[in-house]
């Protein structure tokens, strides 16, 4: 099964051959990819193609039944707690629907990473998690907020703050873009790429979201069938011959979405 | 370390630093991460206060920055700048500056945050008066709603649900006999035990009859059994809606056209009155046996003798008494678990926070209802 091999130097998360079983539910059968440092790699795919499931992986929320994942050349497998945690405080995950916890407001959301890894004054704290809310393009006045009171894109824009609190090398974007509208989808999209390039990210991001790939993914692995069905640029997944690649992306909205990135580019 | 020497020898262990060299420059080097943020946060408190005039601060030693180190770096120079220095800053690289500036542009927009008002006493105790005022308006109407439900019930146009009815029937009665017995049964045992330490005294055995009696069925298993059903079924009442409301399925019923009160409420009200008498009735049972069975070994009463006794002493009234007052309990635990529930607002924080004032109203309501209730069958002469 899987080579004993150091992961490559570059390659920031190293998926190898991951199975993923439910009771007879097979999730992932066979699944490799690796994601290179700096760069904004999707992970595709319809609904149930195991998508979250990869990245639940990835995070250590849950065990593959078999295959390893390198993470900063690491083995997740054989960690011991330390090291994960170090592992952690090198993550920002954003969750789909933001898990912002309820009871806290915005600024006090994004100061809970801050308060429990660092020793940080409070004032230090708050200054901090107030730039970080800042970069996201949180309205400043709604900090004091609590997330009930908060809209959707807010909401996640607020969670996205919390996941960048402790300057994490590595993004995590669970569907950042379902449920938005389309104009706040693609200033969520523009958001991601200035993140990048002001923080030197590495960005995940599970999404199918159409026009987000086209616009800020720099590779695409499209999952189906238990397994990686096609990776590349959306470019070159764009010319396979894989049937349902080719549903994806020349389906009624695939094609849509295509034909406006060709006009764009 | 590959950087170059740090100005001063004391601090060339550290992995981050900042210091004045001799010469007045400000020296910063080592890793200016969030990891060793909090060490940095300490060496510039206790730097000393810069002189006035220029100074040039030498970041070139820094090798690694990110946005916490850059802000400590940032807020640092902000503050001496506005102490009246005038600040030259040599050797940030490319890389670091980017940082710098957007930490500076994400920082404008942070300082506009004006602070909050912090309210006067005045005005908290306004506040305080209006939500207090709101809360009773709302209570009221709920009332008001779930008696013109009730009404509707006997138009032909709406039915009992007896889906949910049984359900709840079963859940909050049925399944609350086991706890309810058990712990009446204890109560029986208690008073029997401590009242029969008293009555061997004056030789009155015979009384503890009266006494467990008269206790049990008129104050003691309607009060108790009404307390448990409060904190089993009055919060679980309260919870459920309140998740309901979070998740909004209340608007989903709403949208399908079924009203909430009638499908949520009623059935629930109307089980709780039926189970909360029946539950009672158990109660006084059990109580009373727990009784006779220490009335047998403490003070030689057999069960024949004691029920002899009961009959010729415990006057039905007291029973009656004692069971009148159930449904109105049962009614006070449904609806305040309910409007509890109705009252959650969106946050799973609040389901929390309104279940436990459900479960302390109810109870403190029902104890209220009690001490009434005594004083106005004393009143009646019953």
């Amino acid at each position: 099964m899987s080579t004993k091999s150091e992961a490559p130097r570059d390659a920031l998360i190293d998926v190898r051959h991951i199975h993923t079983r439910f009771g007879a539910a097979i999730v992932h059968d066979d699944v490799s990819l690796t994601i290179d440092k700096g760069e904004v790699f999707a992970i595709a795919g319809g609904n149930g193609s195991g998508k979250s499931v990869l990245m639940r992986e990835m995070i250590l929320l849950q065990q593959p039944s078999a295959g390893d994942i390198y993470i900063f050349g690491q083995n997740i497998k054989t960690m011991d707690e330390a090291n994960v945690l170090a592992l952690r405080r090198r993550c920002g995950v954003l969750f789909q629907h933001g898990a912002l916890f309820s009871s806290l407001t915005v600024a006090e959301n994004v100061a809970v990473p801050l308060r429990e890894h660092t020793a940080l004054s409070a004032a230090l704290i708050h200054e901090l998690a107030l730039l970080k809310i800042a970069s996201t393009g949180f309205p400043m006045a709604s900090v004091t907020k609590y997330p009930n009171e908060l809209s959707g894109g807010m909401r996640r824009r607020a969670a996205l703050a919390r996941a960048l609190a402790l300057d994490p090398e590595l993004l995590f974007l669970d569907e950042p873009t379902s449920g938005l509208d389309p104009i706040s989808a693609a200033a969520f999209d523009e958001l991601t790429q200035q993140l990048r390039d002001w923080f030197r990210l590495t960005v995940v991001i599970i999404t199918h979201d159409l026009d987000s790939l086209w616009r800020i993914a720099d590779r695409v692995a499209v999952l189906g069938n238990g397994t990686v069905l096609g990776i590349g640029t959306m470019r070159e997944l764009s010319l396979s011959n894989d049937p349902l690649i080719h549903e994806y992306f020349y389906g009624p909205r695939g094609r849509a979405a295509r034909e406006q990135a060709w006009s764009r580019r | 370390m590959n950087g170059p020497e740090p100005a001063q020898p004391e601090i060339k262990h550290r992995s981050a630093w900042i210091s004045f060299a001799g010469d007045g420059t400000l020296c910063c080097g080592g890793i200016w991460t969030l990891q060793h943020a909090a060490d940095l946060e300490r060496q510039i408190l206790s730097l000393p206060k810069p002189p006035a005039g220029r100074i040039s601060c030498d970041v070139g030693a820094i090798e690694a920055m990110d946005t916490g180190g850059a802000w400590l770096l940032q807020r640092t120079l902000n503050r001496f700048e506005q102490s009246g220095c005038s600040i030259l800053l040599n050797g940030l690289s490319a890389d670091f500056a980017t940082l710098m500036q957007t930490v500076a542009r994400g920082w404008s927009q942070a300082e506009q945050l004006e602070p909050l008002p912090h309210p006067g006493w005045l005005a908290r105790l306004g506040q305080f008066a209006f939500t207090r005022g709101a809360d009773l308006l709302k209570a009221l109407s709920f009332i008001g709603e779930t008696a013109s439900a009730f009404y509707s019930l006997v138009t032909p146009a709406h039915r009992i649900r007896w889906r949910v009815l049984l359900y709840n029937l079963q859940v909050d009665g049925l399944n609350a006999l086991p706890i309810i017995g058990l712990l009446s049964f204890l109560m029986g045992i208690v008073i029997a035990y401590q009242g029969s330490e008293q009555l061997k005294t004056f030789g009155a055995n015979i009384f503890i009859v009266d006494l467990v009696g008269i206790s049990l069925l008129r104050e003691i298993a309607p009060l108790l059994t009404a307390i448990l059903v409060a904190g089993r079924s009055g919060s679980a009442y309260a919870a459920q809606i309140g998740s309901m409301r979070v998740t909004e399925e209340l608007d989903a019923l709403r949208a399908l056209g079924i009203p909430p009160l009638s499908l949520l409420v009623i059935p629930r009200a109307f089980a709780l009155v039926l189970a909360l008498p029946l539950l009672t009735v158990f109660a006084d049972a059990v109580g009373v046996f727990g009784g006779m069975l220490i009335a047998l070994s403490q003070l030689g009463i057999t069960f024949n003798e004691f029920l002899s006794r009961f009959e010729y002493a415990i006057v039905l009234r007291h029973y009656l008494i004692g069971i009148s007052k159930t449904p109105v309990f049962a009614a006070i635990i449904a609806l305040v678990g309910c409007y509890q529930g109705f009252q959650v607002s969106g946050s799973v924080d609040s389901v929390g926070r309104h279940t436990t004032i459900s479960v302390v109203q109810a109870i403190f309501l029902v104890i209220v209802t009690d001490a009434f209730f005594s004083i106005l069958f004393s009143w009646w002469g019953v």
